[in-house]
């Protein structure tokens, strides 16, 4: 198992490899950041250059890459030129872990900004997920046990229009439903953006009652796919010879269907959860916006829109890494819950 | 009718072999359990509806009235002239949702060719000829497949955005971003066909009438296109069919975060670009684009489940 592992990370450096250069060589000619920096904008020409030649932006596109990825300390940088490199480079690159500064908020570690911002998204993502799996096990499992039955069917064509919704149609009517009109017909009603009424502050109360609306549209989503699967590898399982033995064997209906069977159909589901998971750090790019929620997905937003390298790469190569170690330990997962499984 | 015609008592002189009706082809069995398939018949009738909407609504309105701005009328809720209402600026919702049905539906069925001919191409080259060239190709999958389809298309929307100049078509101009789009959300999606394509490769190229071709002396490219891919064409009609609801959302995803096709030419997903500033206060904004995009979607997933039960050469019910 040990050396399966090793060999699968392994595997997995080359293609981080493809993804950094592809992602790197896409995020050239996406407008000059030097005019994005915000406020200081530097106007003269002259200081122009010296910016671009601080943050490196003046070399050939191979040497850029390659100060971001292992750093410039061991080079020297030509500041006043004067055609001799005489001042040392900082960065230490990110083989080293330093993923740079952003552009944008200048200065600020990218790994801060991310740092900042992961666990706003964590936290909505992870109720999610949450709401998705317990929803979706009910829902799965009721319809495997009464197939074709009115409300399997009634359910299903629920599900079917969920999954062909985007997010923001869902965002926006739970939003109109839920706030505006529950408001005006003197309902109780939800917040709709933000993660905390500035009035009230941060308190864990409040920041529930902001999850609950992009919570419900995420949820909602997802929830079909996950359900079709559950009901679908409920079925297969609950037609095998040992439920009929369980079955014959006298055993009460709740313990074959939720311990029989559920043990084993909830397998193939442990990789879909483990294949979601890390795309969930990406967060809901659109959620995040339509709800104004802090998190990562609304940090790559802003920052694409202005040619922010280092934090674009920063959180691309985050969720890149999130993905591959993940489908590890999906695999190892797997191949601990199921015995017939091995690895070599 | 013939059979019907034939009198009872001659039934009895028949040779068994005229008795039975003719075997029904393939396409004849599939075209049967689509019929059977309410849902998919139901999806494919919303189809047409909505490609009559789009298509032949352009009749009625032209397009200088979708993009004739009239700022005096802003925000004005649905009535009888404006029967879906106006926009920010005072531009008919219901002029525009057809015209943007148009490049919606477009962006939607050019991405998909594609996406197939992506995928196909690598898909096929990586399972018919294995060893390096399949390593490669499905490395390279596997690294697109790692970034969250959105980021990417993100990037590349901001990578070639505003490079294309306005294009005449059908007397008719077109912002250049909607060939960007297509392009991207076809070179973004194609991961999964791929792999399907080259799993099919794999088991099929081990068929006797494969050596068989081989031993004749057929070229490879040949027997890649004109033998095998015939015969996997069922799970690409279907991943295919599927693809083109993803690329509606896709456009409409990045069209909202405003990345996507720009203004005056509409699309379902550029008309909610911001549409949530107004939320409270001019909902038929973002509800009339929304539900043709969730319409268009759902008819479109229906089909494909219909056409996945229908070309399963498994499955046996008539």
């Amino acid at each position: 198992m040990t050396r399966y592992i090793v060999r699968r990370l392994l595997q997995a450096v080359p293609l981080l490899f493809v993804i950094s250069i592809v992602v790197f060589l896409l995020m050239m000619n996406m407008g000059d950041p030097i005019a994005t920096m915000g406020g200081r904008s530097a106007t003269r020409p002259a200081d122009r250059l010296r910016l671009k030649k601080q943050l490196g932006l003046d070399k050939p596109l191979y040497v850029q890459y390659l100060y971001w990825l292992v750093g410039n300390d061991w080079a020297k940088v030509d500041m006043d030129d004067d055609g001799i490199a005489e001042t040392p480079g900082r960065r230490k690159g990110v083989l080293r872990g330093d993923f740079g500064t952003s552009l944008v908020n200048r200065g600020k570690p990218v790994l801060k900004l991310i740092g900042e911002r992961l666990p706003n998204t964590l936290i909505l993502m992870l109720a999610a997920e949450a709401v998705i799996i317990l929803g979706s096990l009910l829902v799965g499992i009721y319809s495997a046990l009464r197939q074709y039955s009115t409300l399997d069917h009634l359910m299903t064509g629920i599900l079917f229009v969920g999954y062909s919704m985007p997010i923001f149609f869902v965002a926006l009517l739970s939003m109109y439903l839920f706030a505006v009109l529950f408001k005006r017909w003197g309902l109780p009603y939800l917040p709709t953006v933000g993660m905390f009424d500035p009035k009230v502050g941060k308190t864990a109360s409040q920041v529930l009652l902001h999850m609950v609306l992009p919570v419900l549209s995420i949820s909602l989503i997802s929830f079909a796919a996950y359900s079709r699967y559950i009901r679908s590898t409920m079925l297969e399982v609950l037609s095998q010879d040992y439920i009929r033995t369980a079955k014959s064997k006298g055993l009460p209906r709740r313990e074959i269907v939720f311990i029989h069977a559920l043990k084993n159909a909830s397998l193939p589901i442990v990789t879909v959860i483990g294949l979601d998971l890390p795309l969930l750090l990406g967060g809901a790019v659109v959620t995040e916006r339509i709800f104004a929620w802090p998190g990562m997905g609304r940090l790559f937003l802003d920052h694409v829109s202005r040619a922010d390298l280092p934090v674009v790469m920063g959180i691309i190569m985050l969720i890149a890494v999130a993905v591959v170690v993940f489908q590890i330990i999906t695999d190892v997962t797997y191949a601990w819950l199921d015995p017939r499984i091995r690895y070599d | 009718m013939a059979e019907s015609a034939l009198p009872p008592a001659t039934i009895g002189t028949l040779l068994p072999d005229e008795l039975e009706a003719p075997p029904l082809s393939l396409s004849q069995l599939a075209w049967r359990r689509f019929r059977r398939h309410k849902m998919a018949m139901f999806g494919a009738a919303m189809l047409f509806i909505l490609f009559l909407y789009s298509f032949g609504g352009a009749f009625l309105v032209s397009e200088s009235f979708a993009n004739f701005t009239n700022t005096p009328l802003r925000l004005t809720p649905p009535s009888l002239e404006h029967p879906f209402g106006t926009d920010t600026v005072g531009r008919d919702l219901l002029a525009r949702t057809i015209y943007g049905g148009q490049i919606s539906l477009i962006i939607g069925l050019t991405a998909v060719l594609i996406e197939l001919f992506a995928g196909i191409i690598i898909g096929a080259l990586a399972g018919y000829y294995g060893g390096i060239i399949d390593s490669i190709l499905m490395r390279i999958t596997e690294a697109m497949l790692n970034i969250p389809e959105i980021f990417l298309l993100l990037v590349m929307a901001k990578f070639f955005g505003g490079r294309i100049s306005n294009i005449q078509f059908l007397g008719r101009t077109f912002s250049g971003s909607v060939v960007v789009i297509v392009v991207i959300i076809g070179l973004t999606s194609w991961m999964y066909l791929a792999r399907i394509v080259r799993a099919e490769f794999l088991s099929i190229k081990e068929n006797e009438f494969i050596l068989a071709a081989r031993a004749t002396g057929t070229r490879n490219l040949e027997i890649i296109f004109r033998h095998i891919l015939p015969n996997s064409i069922a799970p690409i009609v279907v991943a295919g069919t599927l693809g083109v609801a993803n690329a509606i959302l896709a456009e409409a995803y990045i069209s909202f975060l405003g990345l996507g096709v720009q203004p005056p030419t509409a699309t379902w997903g550029n008309m909610l670009d911001g549409a949530n500033n107004y939320l409270e206060s001019a909902p038929w904004l973002w509800f009339f684009p929304g539900l043709l995009i969730l319409l268009t979607v759902l008819s479109i997933n229906f089909l494909g489940d219909g056409l996945r039960d229908a070309l399963d050469p498994r499955s046996r019910t008539v």
